[in-house]
């Protein structure tokens, strides 16, 4: 070992590695552009560079300074490799915003006048569309469309549709929760489309006949459920209607939704807090063929009844004097019925390939049966 | 809830259908059966066999050849690998062409290594009855040579499985499913009096109620002089047909009565239990239970719990601890029988997250008159079960709540309601058969008493009226619902039981001969939108509105508020900004997939803060990679103005005053900060943005661009005035159009020149095109020129060449004076 290479090593080590972080530290700074950054990245850090060569001067130095000054000198490494790599991102930055400077265009020039030429019509999607033809069945019944937002109080989805807080009920609605707001109640993202039935019910004076496609969630995720999807509502609140009606309106539109003028459907009692008489209603189709309106087994495919006097009542409306039916069923389930659609998933998963091939024309008028 | 047909039938006189007409009963009345499984039916083919004689396989070492007595007069040659194949043993036979279900493999004849094999001894595992391959089943002596495998097993009693509605606690036991089928007219009910069991002593333990939040009344009954062990075999298949584990007689008791009757019961180790009372009472901070499922609890002052001189022993109503349950070693016990709060129990176990079969029961609400007959019934059983021995008195707290109620229906509102004619005689023949017992009874009414076990008819009526109903209002419809709900109550049960089949469908009559229209102006304008989009070749998508919050935050905001409590995916946690958040990664996942070039739309919700006003209704649209390449049209990148285009044309469908919006090159910070504008009406008002994504948005989500999309606000666009048209303004004179040529500063807009000579003279100018923009070398350096061609329309006279000369020079000197252009010679 050479004298001098001792001194080096020794004399105020602290004070030369602070002019080297300093000068470093300037030089990259005053880098204007990445050429310049690249001049001083090689000058520091390159294979002739100033904290190189300290580098490999450790080597010289006496052991028991080589660990305190190999700490040192790591740190001092680490530290000036950041500011290297913080003035690139940097400089990179204003290159692209300089770039991005130069490539301004007059956005107010008008546009073409044709759209780009596209190798594909485009299309509207499955799910658009049995919406488009559920209005124009319900429609002709007399209802109107509704809608409600996705994200809704406790109240609307719950509460108000008499399934309280301790409610068995709620174990089976797997629900979405935002922040407690100002009122510490949590947001829910809606579970059903029934809060619309809430909103309409306190808006409208009955009679009120009106459907309410939408936006459902629910924290399930497999291969049939899917934690967004799709749901119709339909309420109908009037002096004289029935589970008569109930069950002539869903077998008049089932019939007309699937185009099979004689579908069989069943009525099965059954249970939801918000509706009393309560029903299940099945379709007939064959399990083997998956065919609708044929063979002997039964599909479940939506839920109703008569508007509880409960619900009713927690909208202001007097069930002496108005009742009337709800009724629900997923979207996505009726068209991939409708379809012999086979997987939900790819519903919500853009791909164009799916999309091209399950598409309606937007140009194709919907009829009241089979969609046209 | 499972049960065995069997199980049913015992509690059923006269009950003789065939068991898919049972299941479609049970499914009519609300008690959907999920599934039937006649564990039976697999294992028909196979017989109990004897194993003459079990010898070395003289070719193969872990083979032993047998010869089976297959029990009808055949021996067989049997070869079998099972290490368990003895000479003398019993065993389950299979034949040739028997379907073995554990393999999914028919049997065949066949020869092994030289020797043949005419029927195969088959493991627990081979028959689909669980996991146990080690060897074949081990028959024990006594089993009949040749009979069935299944009856001999008592696995021939098909299992019924059904889902039973939150309403229904009185049907999560055998007895009230088959009460319920009684009334649909499958056989009678077996009445259900046990005889009181004598008390021989007085119970060593007493109940204490110190919170009457933790228990409203409770039974309870010591046995002495025990012999605890395994329970008989009929107890044993019935539990473990329906999905449970036999433990010891003692605790299979209080199982099956929880199936049975739907009365959970607990059983303590007299011995194990602390000083001489049980206390029901609130948990104490700090306080946990050691549970029977081997699960640790820490308790909240909010649960009730059962506990001794030592601590707490249950969690009421959910489950017991595991210290003082009952073993094989077990010779005095205490029975509870108690009712607590449900919604305690419903709150206590979802805080817990503990589902018992208890907790199920409990949180539906109980029969609190069956807590004596109950108790009667399994105290005799646990006593004819162990060997004998005696019962105490019964100790109780608390008092039985009174559940006696009326109701009363209007016959009239089952056509009212229902819209079914149902005979008053057959109404109150099945609420009669349900257990309601008929109090008065006119031509137009009848008054019932509700059974102890519906706690869901005429219930306690819990409102939660909106806030801001007028008190008078919510006054009247509270009464309306008092007055009607137990009416309705009963009309559903008359209904369900009758049939629904039998209502008779009635089409929805029409309130106006052609329907109003079913869609808002705001709606039917959505549809058009879509429409417009898919038009101009893009595809909708219908993406998740929830996305990954980091992704969410390029688009903008992604609040606190907005972020999922319970995401089902940590990607999948934050309310999307807007939908063309959405289409970017879709079409980052399209180009990873070989398809760049796409054009994808979305009409849907952009989340800005959870209120109703936060969800603004937004289309969307993306075109991503190049024009296709065509000979007429060479292939080019999408741009901004394609994405402008797409924006205007749906502005300009739905009715936008498209002469009075303005564009500025403000787009927020997802879009190129040169190439991308908002449309606005007026000075404030966004109808909608557009552009080219920005560079590093691009990269964020993986997509190397070019890109260009655009999000039109369709809740701001203005709804537009219904106006007539009025007649159409067809001037008798030709137009004459002019072309100029302006100079300008590289900054002025385009607009601005627009503008300037469409205002130059508002009569005579009927149009202003832009037709030509260059910038270039023949130019002076930060120049453009901008051409524009001005249509003139005159309406009195042809117009003259000196008139046309002076609009011109008006034109010219708006657009100077607006612009500082020069006109270019």
């Amino acid at each position: 070992m050479t004298d001098l290479a001792t001194r080096a090593a020794s004399v105020a080590p602290g004070d030369e590695l602070d002019a080297l972080r300093r000068e470093s530290v300037a030089e990259l700074a005053a880098a204007a552009d990445l050429r310049a950054w690249d001049a001083a990245r090689v000058g520091l850090l390159g294979k002739s560079g100033r904290l190189t060569a300290l580098l490999k001067g450790l080597g010289a130095a006496p052991p028991e300074e080589r660990k305190a000054r190999g700490g040192a000198l790591n740190r001092l490494k680490a530290e000036l490799e950041a500011a290297v790599e913080a003035r690139r991102c940097e400089l990179e930055a204003a290159a692209l915003d300089a770039r991005l400077l130069a490539e301004r265009l007059d956005v107010t020039l008008p546009p073409r006048p044709h759209p780009p030429a596209g190798a594909e019509a485009g299309g509207i999607h499955p799910i658009s569309r049995t919406v488009e033809e559920l209005t124009a069945i319900f429609g002709a019944m007399g209802f109107a469309v509704a809608e409600g937002p996705d994200v809704d109080s406790d109240w609307h989805n719950f509460g108000a549709l008499n399934i309280p807080d301790h409610h068995p009920a709620r174990q089976d609605h797997d629900t979405f929760y935002l922040p407690a707001g100002a009122d510490g109640r949590r947001p829910v993202l809606r579970t059903h489309t029934s809060p619309v039935q809430i909103r309409t019910m306190l808006t409208q004076e009955p009679p009120i006949r009106v459907i309410v496609p939408g936006r459902t969630f629910r924290a399930d995720h497999d291969a049939t459920h899917s934690p967004m999807f799709h749901q119709v509502e339909g309420l109908v609140i009037d002096r004289a209607i029935t589970l008569g009606h109930l069950k002539g309106c869903l077998i008049d539109f089932l019939r007309a939704f699937f185009g099979i003028a004689d579908l069989p459907v069943r009525f099965r009692s059954s249970y939801f807090p918000f509706t009393e008489p309560s029903m299940e209603v099945d379709i007939g189709w064959s399990r083997k063929t998956g065919e609708l309106g044929k063979g002997d087994d039964w599909l479940e495919i939506l839920g109703s009844g008569m508007v509880h006097p409960r619900v009713l009542a927690n909208c202001g409306i007097d069930p002496r004097e108005w009742q009337g039916f709800a009724f629900g069923m997923g979207i996505e389930r009726i068209t991939m019925l409708k379809h012999g659609m086979n997987d939900l998933r790819p519903f919500y998963e853009s791909d164009l390939r799916w999309l091209r091939h399950n598409a309606a024309s937007p140009l194709a008028p919907f009829s009241l049966a089979e969609g046209a | 809830m499972k049960f065995t047909l069997s199980w049913l039938r015992e509690h059923l006189d006269g009950c003789d259908a065939p068991l898919p007409r049972i299941a479609e009963t049970l499914s009519a009345i609300g008690l959907e059966v999920e599934g039937v499984q006649d564990r039976g039916a697999a294992l028909a083919p196979f017989r109990v066999a004897h194993v003459l004689e079990a010898v070395q396989h003289p070719n193969a070492d872990r083979l032993r050849a047998l010869k089976v007595d297959a029990g009808d007069g055949r021996v067989l040659s049997v070869v079998c690998g099972a290490p368990n194949a003895r000479t003398g043993m019993k065993a389950v036979l299979a034949l040739p062409g028997a379907f073995i279900p554990g393999t999914g493999i028919t049997l065949k004849t066949g020869e092994i290594r030289g020797v043949p094999s005419e029927g195969m001894l088959l493991s627990a595992r081979e028959m689909g009855l669980g996991d146990d391959h080690a060897g074949i089943v081990d028959l024990p002596e006594d089993a009949p040579l040749g009979a069935p495998y299944a009856a001999w097993a008592g696995l021939d009693d098909p299992v019924v499985e059904i889902g039973v509605t939150p309403n229904r606690g009185d049907a999560l036991s055998v007895r009230g499913v088959a009460r319920d089928l009684a009334a649909a007219g499958l056989g009678t009910l077996k009445p259900f009096a046990p005889a009181p069991v004598p008390d021989a002593f007085a119970s060593p333990v007493r109940w204490e109620i110190a919170d009457p939040r933790a228990c409203v009344f409770v039974l309870g009954r010591a046995l002495r002089g025990l012999r605890n062990g395994p329970s008989p075999r009929w107890l044993q298949d019935r539990l473990v047909a329906i999905g449970l584990r036999p433990i010891n007689a003692l605790v299979d008791v209080t199982n099956l009565f929880t199936f049975d009757l739907g009365r959970p019961l607990h059983v303590f180790d007299l011995k194990k239990v602390h000083g001489g009372a049980l206390t029901m009472r609130m948990a104490r901070e700090g306080e946990a239970l050691a549970a029977l499922n081997g699960k640790e609890y820490a308790l909240t002052a909010e649960d009730g719990v059962i506990a001794d001189a030592a601590g707490v022993e249950s969690l009421g109503g959910i489950i017991g601890g595991a210290h003082s349950g009952c073993d094989e070693g077990t010779t005095e016990a205490f029975i509870e029988c108690a009712l607590f709060d449900p919604v305690r129990v419903a709150l206590s176990g979802r805080r817990h997250d503990v589902r018992t079969d208890a907790r199920a029961r409990f949180e539906r609400g109980l029969d609190p008159a069956l807590m004596r007959p109950a108790l009667e019934a399994a105290t005799r059983l646990m006593l004819d079960l162990c060997g004998g021995g005696e019962a105490s008195e019964v100790v109780e707290a608390g008092a039985e709540p009174d559940w006696r109620r009326s109701a009363s229906l209007r016959f009239e509102r089952l056509a009212g309601l229902g819209g079914a004619d149902v005979p008053p005689d057959e109404a109150v023949g099945i609420l009669e058969r349900l257990g309601f017992a008929v109090e008065a009874r006119g031509a137009e009414r009848v008054t019932v008493s509700v059974p102890s076990w519906r706690n869901d008819v005429a219930a306690a009526i819990h409102l939660a009226q909106a806030p801001e109903l007028p008190p008078e209002r919510a006054r009247a419809a509270a009464e309306g619902c008092a007055a009607v709900e137990p009416e309705c109550d009963l009309v559903e049960e008359v209904l369900r039981i009758r049939g629904l089949h039998l209502v008779p469908p009635v089409s929805l009559p029409v309130g106006t001969p052609v329907p109003r229209p079913s869609l808002t102006p705001k709606q039917a304008r959505t549809a058009l939108a879509r429409r417009v989009l898919g038009a101009r070749g893009m595809q909708e998508c219908a993406s998740f509105a929830f996305m990954a919050a980091g992704a969410a935050a390029l688009f903008g905001d992604a609040p606190d508020a907005l972020r999922l409590v319970n995401p089902i995916a940590s990607d999948l946690d934050q309310m999307r900004p807007t939908p063309l958040a959405s289409l970017l990664m879709a079409a980052a996942r399209n180009a990873a997939r070989g398809f760049p070039d796409a054009a994808l739309s979305e009409v849907g919700g952009g989340y800005a803060d959870p209120s109703p006003d936060g969800q603004a209704l937004v289309a969307a649209g993306l075109r991503t990679g190049h024009t296709p390449r065509h000979w007429a049209e060479p292939s080019r990148p999408v741009d901004a103005m394609d994405a402008k285009g797409d924006a205007l044309a749906i502005l300009a469908a739905l009715g936008a005053p498209m002469a009075a919006l303005s564009v500025s090159a403000d787009a927020p910070g997802h879009y190129h900060p040169g190439r991308g504008g908002v449309v606005r009406q007026g000075p404030r008002t966004v109808l909608a943005r557009f552009g080219e994504i920005h560079p590093r948005v691009l990269a964020a989500v993986g997509l190397s661009g070019p890109a260009a999309g655009f999000e039109v606000l369709l809740d701001a666009i203005p709804e537009p005035k219904r106006r007539k048209r009025g007649a159409a303004d067809l001037p008798a004179f030709q137009p004459v159009r002019r072309d100029f040529a302006f100079l300008v500063d590289e900054g002025v807009s385009a607009e601005a020149v627009l503008r300037a000579a469409l205002g130059a003279d508002r009569a005579l100018i009927a149009d202003v095109a832009l037709f030509d923009r260059y910038a270039g070398d023949k130019l002076p350096a930060g120049k453009v020129s901008l051409a524009v061609q001005v249509t003139l329309q005159p309406r009195d006279a042809t117009m003259t060449d000196a008139q046309i000369e002076a609009v011109s020079e008006r034109v010219v000197a708006a657009v100077v004076k607006a612009t500082g252009a020069a006109l270019r010679a």
